[in-house]
């Protein structure tokens, strides 16, 4: 089918109006919103950082020593390489991964059961209490997990109390209040593309396996998640990027000697004044970030077409 | 091997609901045995109770003469073919069949020689690497039907496995699961509400009403002396007429109706014996029912046709009797006779004593 006989189709079937704003919305947004930003951060990033007044004169032309910056470093430093953003680059997305894994771990006994066995009334209960602590802000919710895991938060004083530990952890020095909280921040993107996922099974396949002699962690291996693969590499995906992307959680629950990489980016924009350096930091982070997940796809045999179901 | 299933005293209630009441009976070893009776009556609430899917509230489920409570489905030796099979869509057909064996860590080339062993019994040979959503009905059964046996069970539990194919393949897959049944001789309880089903493939069948067995008995007495009123009225086909129990006599009573004097048999085992001025439903088969010749005087019905449909082998002749709200029904081979009849024309019919059975009044099929 040629591409006139889709548009004709297309207008025939959903009229003149309604065509003319999906197409409007669907351009808008996938234009200005998503193809033109993401192209002046690109060009940005190969631009050397001017001062406005030079900006489209002689000395404005293109260059990868931005790119370049976060593997080599200034060349006045001592080190051959550019340790410090590479480390945190490269633990930014260790523990995205960590994290990712984490909910996956933490989700799907939850989205099993609320999609396979909860039944009505108890089953809503559930999703609203997954969902109703979404509605306190995100910056609120870093701050409760700062107070919670602090020196003197209730975690530290339940567990001085028990004697288990003699002095208070320190959680938020050891990032392990800032994994929570990224963790618990994009429990709800986990949770939902697996509760559809698992959801659509038919029951039949579960009660057929266990009649075939089958224990439950081989009905889990082998029908369950094989058939939520969809579902669990799209709830993954979105919680590795936006993980690994997160600037408010690692800002406020990070730990006072660990960086996110997105706060480097962050700096560069901000503080550093250098917007070339922070696009080309940027573009990194995402690039790296698509092709971590196109090879996890590949490792996972999952199309594409099969997440966006 | 076949192992007897014995259902002693099992009630399974839902709440206030009871799905099933005081069901008690016994399946031989290697028979093929079927519950019978329309949607809701209970059947599949007793199969699943077999399969370990449910726990009777009350009584007891013992096979081959062990107590199954506190066994799971996992660790019954049943294996359970699911009203929409439930084959797995992510897996080969082999790995279907096989998964029995996967499950208790058979290795992979054994299972394979297996699964090509019961293609061959399925009559589905070379076909293992398909995935499942590449075959058809008829196959899909029959791979089922494999996966079930793959994990040699004693009992294989069937839930209304036929219901989604169409009539011919259905025909087709009643002869074939028979003789799969005879060749690999292990006991097969078969949940239907199609009594063809029931009657052709079944030694026994157990027809069930609201909960309760109504009646067990080989498709034969089933289908010829149908124990209460329920039963006639829901196995095949019947003309009804309504009366009050005037004389009883070798067997025989006499029955005052609507439409005369009939003269019908008392089934030997009708639940409900029948005493004179007893109420009762008298059930005649439109297959036995034929026009009179002269000098028959007993059960001789006097009939306007009203309207006849051919069906090929067969003429449905509809009638007319004054006295009976409903149009009665006879099944005539088509012997080329049909010249000599006419809608219209007033007709004497006879339905023979011996081939019309007498019952105590009581719940009859939904239409």
């Amino acid at each position: 089918m040629g591409l006139a006989d889709f548009f004709r189709n297309f207008f025939q079937r959903n009229g003149l109006f309604l065509s003319l704003f999906l197409l409007a919305a669907v351009g808008f947004w996938v234009f200005f919103l998503i193809i033109l930003p993401q192209i002046f951060m690109i060009d940005f990033s190969f631009r050397f950082n001017l001062p406005p007044a030079e900006m489209g004169g002689p000395k404005d032309v293109y260059t990868i020593s931005h790119y370049k910056f976060l593997v080599y470093g200034s060349e006045q430093s001592a080190d051959s390489y550019n340790f410090i953003d590479l480390s945190v680059f490269l633990r930014t997305i260790g523990a995205a991964v960590f994290v990712t894994i984490f909910d996956l771990a933490i989700c799907y006994p939850i989205a099993y059961y609320l999609a396979q066995v909860a039944k009505g009334g108890w089953a809503r209960l559930m999703v609203l209490s997954l969902i109703v602590p979404f509605w306190v802000n995100e910056i609120l919710r870093a701050f409760a997990f700062r107070i919670i895991f602090g020196s003197n938060g209730i975690i530290n004083e339940a567990l001085l109390a028990l004697g288990i530990i003699d002095d208070p952890y320190p959680f938020i020095r050891d990032n392990i209040a800032l994994y929570a909280g990224l963790g618990y921040a994009f429990v709800l993107l986990m949770i939902f593309p697996l509760y559809n996922a698992i959801e659509s099974l038919d029951k039949n396949q579960i009660e057929a396996a266990r009649d075939l002699g089958s224990p439950w962690w081989r009905i889990h291996a082998r029908i369950v998640i094989p058939f939520a693969k969809p579902g669990i590499s799209s709830g993954c995906t979105m919680v590795f990027m936006l993980t690994a992307g997160a600037l408010a959680a690692p800002e406020i629950l990070g730990g006072p000697s660990s960086l996110w990489f997105t706060q480097i980016i962050y700096q560069w924009f901000n503080t550093g004044g250098n917007w070339p350096r922070g696009s080309a930091y940027a573009i990194i982070l995402l690039s790296t970030c698509i092709a971590f997940v196109l090879l996890m796809m590949r490792v996972f045999k999952v199309k594409l077409g099969e997440i966006a179901r | 091997m076949s192992a007897d299933v014995r259902l002693e005293n099992v009630s399974i209630k839902f709440g206030t609901f009871v799905a099933a009441r005081d069901v008690d009976l016994t399946i031989a070893g290697g028979e093929f045995f079927s519950f019978l009776g329309p949607s809701g009556c209970g059947k599949t609430t007793i199969l699943r109770a077999v399969s370990g899917f449910l726990k009777p509230s009350e009584g007891r489920i013992l096979i081959g003469g062990q107590d199954m409570a506190g066994y799971g489905p996992n660790r019954r030796p049943t294996a359970l073919i699911f009203q929409n099979l439930a084959l797995f869509p992510l897996m080969t057909v082999w790995e279907n069949i096989t998964f029995a064996l996967e499950v208790k860590g058979v290795g992979k080339a054994e299972r394979r020689k297996k699964a090509d062993e019961l293609l061959e019994l399925i009559a589905l040979p070379g076909q293992g690497d398909k995935m499942v959503g590449e075959l058809s009905g008829g196959q899909r059964q029959r791979v089922a039907i494999a996966r079930a046996l793959a994990a040699e069970p004693k009992v294989l539990l069937l839930d209304e496995p036929l219901s989604a194919l169409d009539l011919k393949l259905r025909q087709h897959m009643r002869t074939e699961l028979r003789a799969i049944q005879q060749r690999v001789g292990i006991t097969f309880i078969y949940i239907t509400h199609d009594q063809g089903e029931a009657l052709t493939m079944s030694d026994h069948v157990a027809v069930m009403r609201e909960g309760v067995i109504e009646q067990i008995g080989d498709g034969t007495s089933i289908y010829d002396s149908p124990g209460t009123s329920f039963v006639a009225s829901f196995v095949g086909e019947n003309n009804l007429f309504r009366g009050e129990v005037s004389g009883i006599e070798d067997g025989m009573a006499e029955v005052e109706t609507n439409v005369g004097k009939l003269v019908a048999r008392l089934p030997e085992n009708a639940v409900k014996p029948l005493a004179v001025g007893d109420d009762a439903h008298i059930f005649h088969r439109p297959e036995s029912l034929r026009f009179a010749r002269d000098d028959e005087r007993v059960n001789r019905i006097r009939a306007k046709i009203v309207n006849e449909e051919f069906e090929g082998n067969f003429w449905q002749v509809y009638f007319e009797v004054a006295g009976s709200e409903k149009v009665i029904k006879m099944s005539m081979v088509n012997d080329g006779s049909s010249s000599e009849r006419r809608v219209g024309e007033i007709v004497d019919l006879v339905c023979d004593p011996r081939l019309t059975v007498a019952l105590a009044e009581g719940p009859l099929a939904a239409e």
